[in-house]
């Protein structure tokens, strides 16, 4: 095991001041890699899990996580020690309202070594800490970082294995059976549904999702989470196939329409993260 | 709103601004028909102040509930000619010019060249003060290396705290009478000077007496003829509170928003003073009239809110006075910058936020007026649920209220040496200057362009905009081994235009002392009376006098990239960074590209950029701060643009971080327009690195959505990240809250956007009023936000 803070990964975001990804203000961390490949991801270039050029951005960020003076390298191999540099920096804010810091991906269980480091550290700065994960990942894996994750993000898609399949590429199981075995750990857990029009968002769909969330029994917040074009384009970019084309954002008022149908089966549901 | 106030709200917003000459012909008459000859100076300006009171038109707009207009009527702005006197193409500029302009009509134009202008030739402050200043300073000036704040306007730079809710002109002028029994002929040589200066401040007096006397006499006219007969027993109550305010002290909440109101008129009357007079802690003197005519039941909430609005009124009825040449580049608004303090603490320490503090806070929402400005003092006394009220108006996204950190104040306060009551009595006016209200005079002397110093360093003394050698010289930059080489040529540089304006400033302070004494505006501020001073020679119990640094943004990533380029990296050298600059970056798009991509920028949080940023800082504050001003005070720094940063961009040619020549410099502490690409929490910490405690106000910039605001928890966390700021000694940050898109709609169609305002710098403006240079900037800003 090497020590916690030369451990590399590969990251391709660091994103502070992160208001939608858990309690507070938060600096996410995005991690490199997806098993997952949803035909409307928003951040394709996260899904491998190599570092991929893409047409140049000329942006010099503090984590600068591109190294090309011509083109730029989505996502880079960053050491533990990097990223708590970057962490440390916005500690006020996490004090003042309650905020900490959040792993996201991709998904972040990709890299378990590196993520349970970075966990570690956090916690050894006793940070308030959130994972944000799609849930197909072994069991083993979630078992290594519990204790040091105070909040999990999970997404919920699809209840159809076969659709599931079609439209992300690996089937539920995997996903659902780790819901139901963390849901009995006592952690806190936001699900959160991402609404695309005549995908997840059918009525056979979300009633599933309901029914299913309801048999858990500790779960109590839900976030529905409004699909955004900002991922098209960029597959032309990464030479991706895989797209969901001419699709609309559902409206603001379906929105609502979905936040009524979990809240009145007793979930507190927020639109947005 | 009722339909009352509606109407007011719509008179003042619909009245065009034109230039009155009402009070520059008063004057003009009372100098010219050889009395003043007979006094001494302050006894002459306080006869001349009556004679304006007393002969001055009386203004009673339809239905309002607080009387008294500067000038004829509602935005009929005077001209101050003893000042500044207007020439023709001054006032063809005034009336032609697309943004800010007023009108003036033909006699207005013919009277200022037969009767105003030949008499002040030589005799007005400007003229004196360009005869009176070095050949160096004028070529600084020229060149725009700083700006001089008293060439058209006075030194008026005060607020008020709560003496005259608790006195009356008749018991200013027992204390003044008290003064004059006390002076001492036989040991005191200045007891001569003394006398005659309080003898001017009882003549003013009697003028603001008279003057508030003659709304009275003209009210019970208006209430004889009035048929409705509500209106007409307003009309008679109005005139009772004429008689009484400002004579003797207010006794409810109504007598003390028309007290107070003659007052600032009074003020803006005598003087075209900088930064308009404002009330102050607008909260902390109202609350005790509201609490005790609610408990006598003889004051409704709602009428309370109706008398406050019609207040809000009275200040936007009152355009900043014309500005003309550099002065009105420096700050091209009609905005006054009379800035509203609310909340803070006691002067016990104690949280000072109250029901009134709130029912402000609902009349700012509700009126939406460019004048008063605003703003929120937060303490870590104050509660949360004070400072997410205040959020909720900024979300609205016309970039009031301001947000100041009052526990910084306080400390600025003390560190100047003022006492902690007098701190926590004070809090900041015009745009963030720091200041203890009642009791100081803090004059803000000029803009100083920290940017342009830089250029003339790398030019060895020389502006390469005209030629000219107006610096000193420091070597060849090409040549520097070192960057402490080149920052050791910089400071040498920043000392002798430092002392440049030092000597212009003292040459400038006694101008005013010697030729232009304020005995109404002595009156109201501690310890005048007491010492039979001016507030222009030195009679304010503080006395302080700012020079305001621009462009931190630009200074720092332009020595970022220096340091990072050619002596740390050695990727680019020094004269080829000289060469593309000089050709703005013609053909030279690769290394500009570098220079703004791939460079260690401020506002990032890294130690790299902010580390220059504290140098840069020390140097500027330890060439100014403590040298000594000619009234017992001293100089001291603050960090603030309001538009000056355009202008100072245009007279400045490409920067070694990249920009181009003639655009914006950065603007207060806020990075330069696009470079911080860390969000918020990246941005207040590197400015957090300046160490805000030793200045007298520095002036943050930050952008959101409107979609960051949409819920209670974005409202939250922008009050976590204001808090979490002012833990840091943060200052004052301000917010713009408007989309890009929105923005240029306006600038396409102005006529359908002549309501939107928008956050400038320092103090909100109506878009469609801003230049193009200044709407372009703030649609990138706003763009930036959103990415």
């Amino acid at each position: 095991m090497p020590d916690n803070k030369t451990q590399t990964g590969i990251v391709f975001d660091l994103k502070k001041f992160a208001i939608h990804d858990g309690p507070g203000i938060r600096t996410t961390v995005f991690l490199k890699g997806c098993p997952l490949q949803c035909i409307w991801c928003h951040n394709p270039e996260s899904q491998k899990l190599d570092p991929q050029v893409i047409v140049k951005v000329n942006r010099k960020k503090v984590l600068d996580l591109s190294y090309s003076e011509t083109k730029d390298i989505i996502g880079r191999e960053v050491s533990v020690d990097e990223i708590m540099n970057e962490v440390k920096k916005d500690i006020d804010y996490y004090d003042e309202s309650g905020g900490g810091v959040t792993f996201s991906g991709g998904e972040p269980l990709m890299q378990p070594d590196f993520l349970k480091a970075l966990l570690t550290e956090c916690k050894k700065l006793e940070l308030n800490t959130a994972v944000d994960t799609c849930g197909h990942a072994a069991y083993e894996s979630f078992e290594m970082i519990l204790d040091k994750v105070d909040t999990f993000l999970y997404d919920l898609k699809l209840m159809d294995n076969e659709l599931h399949v079609q439209y992300t590429g690996v089937g539920n199981k995997i996903i659902l059976d780790n819901l139901k075995r963390l849901a009995t750990k006592g952690k806190y857990i936001n699900i959160r549904v991402p609404i695309i029009p005549n995908i997840t968002d059918t009525e056979k769909n979300l009633t599933e999702i309901i029914k299913f969330l309801k048999s858990l029994k500790t779960i109590k917040d839900v976030s529905i989470l409004q699909y955004n074009k900002l991922g098209e384009g960029k597959e032309e970019k990464l030479n991706m196939v895989r797209r969901l084309k001419n699709t609309q954002p559902p409206s603001d008022e379906r929105m609502e329409e979905i936040k009524k149908l979990f809240t009145d089966a007793g979930f507190n549901c927020k639109i947005g993260g | 709103m009722n339909d009352r106030i509606k109407k007011l709200r719509q008179q003042s917003l619909d009245a065009r601004p034109s230039v009155s000459l009402e009070r520059g012909l008063l004057i003009t008459d009372f100098y010219k028909s050889g009395k003043a000859d007979r006094f001494s100076l302050p006894v002459a300006r306080g006869m001349a102040f009556k004679y304006i009171l007393s002969n001055k038109a009386i203004c009673i707009n339809d239905g309002e509930l607080i009387v008294g207009e500067r000038g004829p009527a509602p935005k009929a702005t005077p001209t101050y000619p003893e000042i500044c006197t207007h020439t023709k193409s001054d006032f063809e500029i005034l009336n032609s010019r697309e943004k800010i302009s007023f009108s003036v009509d033909d006699q207005t134009m013919d009277l200022q060249m037969k009767e105003v202008a030949p008499f002040w030739g030589g005799r007005s402050i400007r003229d004196r003060i360009f005869d009176s200043v070095d050949k160096e300073w004028k070529a600084a000036y020229s060149a725009g290396v700083f700006t001089e704040f008293m060439e058209q306007r006075a030194p008026g730079h005060t607020v008020l705290d709560n003496k005259i809710y608790k006195k009356g002109f008749v018991d200013f002028k027992k204390d003044i009478k008290q003064s004059i029994k006390n002076l001492d002929f036989y040991n005191d040589p200045e007891a001569f000077a003394k006398r005659e200066e309080l003898k001017g401040m009882l003549i003013a007096s009697d003028a603001i007496i008279w003057y508030a006397r003659r709304h009275a006499k003209e009210l019970v006219k208006l209430s004889e003829k009035e048929k409705d007969k509500a209106r007409k027993k307003e009309l008679k109550e109005m005139a009772a509170i004429c008689e009484r305010v400002p004579a003797q002290a207010p006794r409810t909440f109504w007598e003390a928003l028309q007290h107070y109101w003659f007052v600032h008129v009074g003020v803006i009357t005598e003087f075209n003073t900088w930064d308009s007079f404002n009330p102050g802690r607008l909260d902390q003197h109202l609350y005790p009239f509201y609490k005790n005519d609610i408990e006598k039941g003889i004051l409704t909430e709602e009428r309370a809110r109706e008398l406050l609005q019609s207040f809000w009124i009275k200040f936007n009825n009152q355009p900043a006075p014309p500005k003309v040449g550099v002065t009105a580049q420096e700050s091209n608004t009609y905005t006054d910058f009379c800035l509203i303090n609310v909340g803070g603490v006691k002067e016990d320490g104690s949280d000072a936020v109250n029901d009134m503090t709130y029912m402000i806070l609902d009349t700012i929402e509700e009126m939406r007026l460019l004048q008063p400005s605003s703003m929120v003092q937060v303490s870590k006394k104050n509660p949360d649920r004070y400072v997410k009220r205040a959020v909720k108006i900024i979300k609205t996204g016309y970039g009031q209220p301001s947000v100041f950190n009052t526990d910084s104040l306080v400390q600025e306060m003390v560190r100047q040496g003022k006492s902690i009551i007098d701190a926590r009595n004070g809090g900041a006016s015009g745009c963030v200057e720091t200041g203890a209200f009642g009791k100081e005079s803090y004059i803000l002397t000029g803009y100083f362009n920290i940017p342009k110093v830089l250029e003339i360093t790398l030019n060895n003394g020389i502006d390469p905009q005209s030629g000219h050698r107006i610096g000193i010289k420091t070597g060849d930059a090409s040549k520097f081994k070192s960057y402490d080489e080149l920052f050791d040529a910089f400071k040498k540089q920043l000392h002798y235009f430092i002392d440049v304006k030092i000597k212009g400033n003292i040459v400038i302070e006694r101008l005013y002392a010697e030729y232009m004494p304020a005995p109404f505006l002595s009156i109201l501020i501690d310890d005048c009376i007491k010492k039979g001073k001016d507030y222009h020679a030195g009679g304010a119990r503080y006395n302080t006098s700012y020079v305001q640094g621009v462009g931190m943004g630009t200074i720092t990533d332009s020595l970022a990239a220096i340091k990072y380029h050619v002596f740390d990296k050695k990727n680019i050298t020094m004269a080829k960074l000289l060469k593309a600059m000089s050709k703005n970056y013609e053909g030279e798009e690769t290394l500009r590209q570098t220079l703004v991509g791939k460079t260690p920028k401020y506002g990032n949080d890294d130690d790299y950029a902010d580390d220059i940023l504290r140098e840069v800082f020390e140097a500027y504050f330890s060439e100014i701060d403590g040298r000594p001003n000619t009234k017992g005070g001293h100089f001291r720094i603050n960090l603030l643009p309001t538009t000056v940063h355009v202008y100072f961009g245009r007279v400045l040619g490409a920067s070694p971080d990249g920009r181009k020549a003639n655009t914006p410099l950065s603007e207060g502490i806020s990075p330069v327009q696009g470079a911080d690409v860390n969000g918020p929490t990246a941005v207040i910490n590197s400015a957090a690195k300046i160490d805000h405690l030793r200045t007298g106000g520095t002036l943050l910039n930050q952008k959101f959505t409107p979609q960051l605001l949409q819920d209670d928890d974005g409202i939250t966390k922008l009050a976590h990240l204001i808090r979490t700021y002012f833990k840091k000694d943060g200052h004052h940050i301000q917010f713009n809250v408007v989309t890009a898109d929105t923005l240029r709609k306006a600038q396409a169609n102005p006529e359908n956007y002549r309501d939107l305002i928008v956050r400038v710098a320092g103090y909100s403006d109506y878009f469609v009023d801003l230049n193009l240079d200044l709407q372009n900037e703030i649609i990138r800003r706003t763009e930036h936000a959103e990415f």
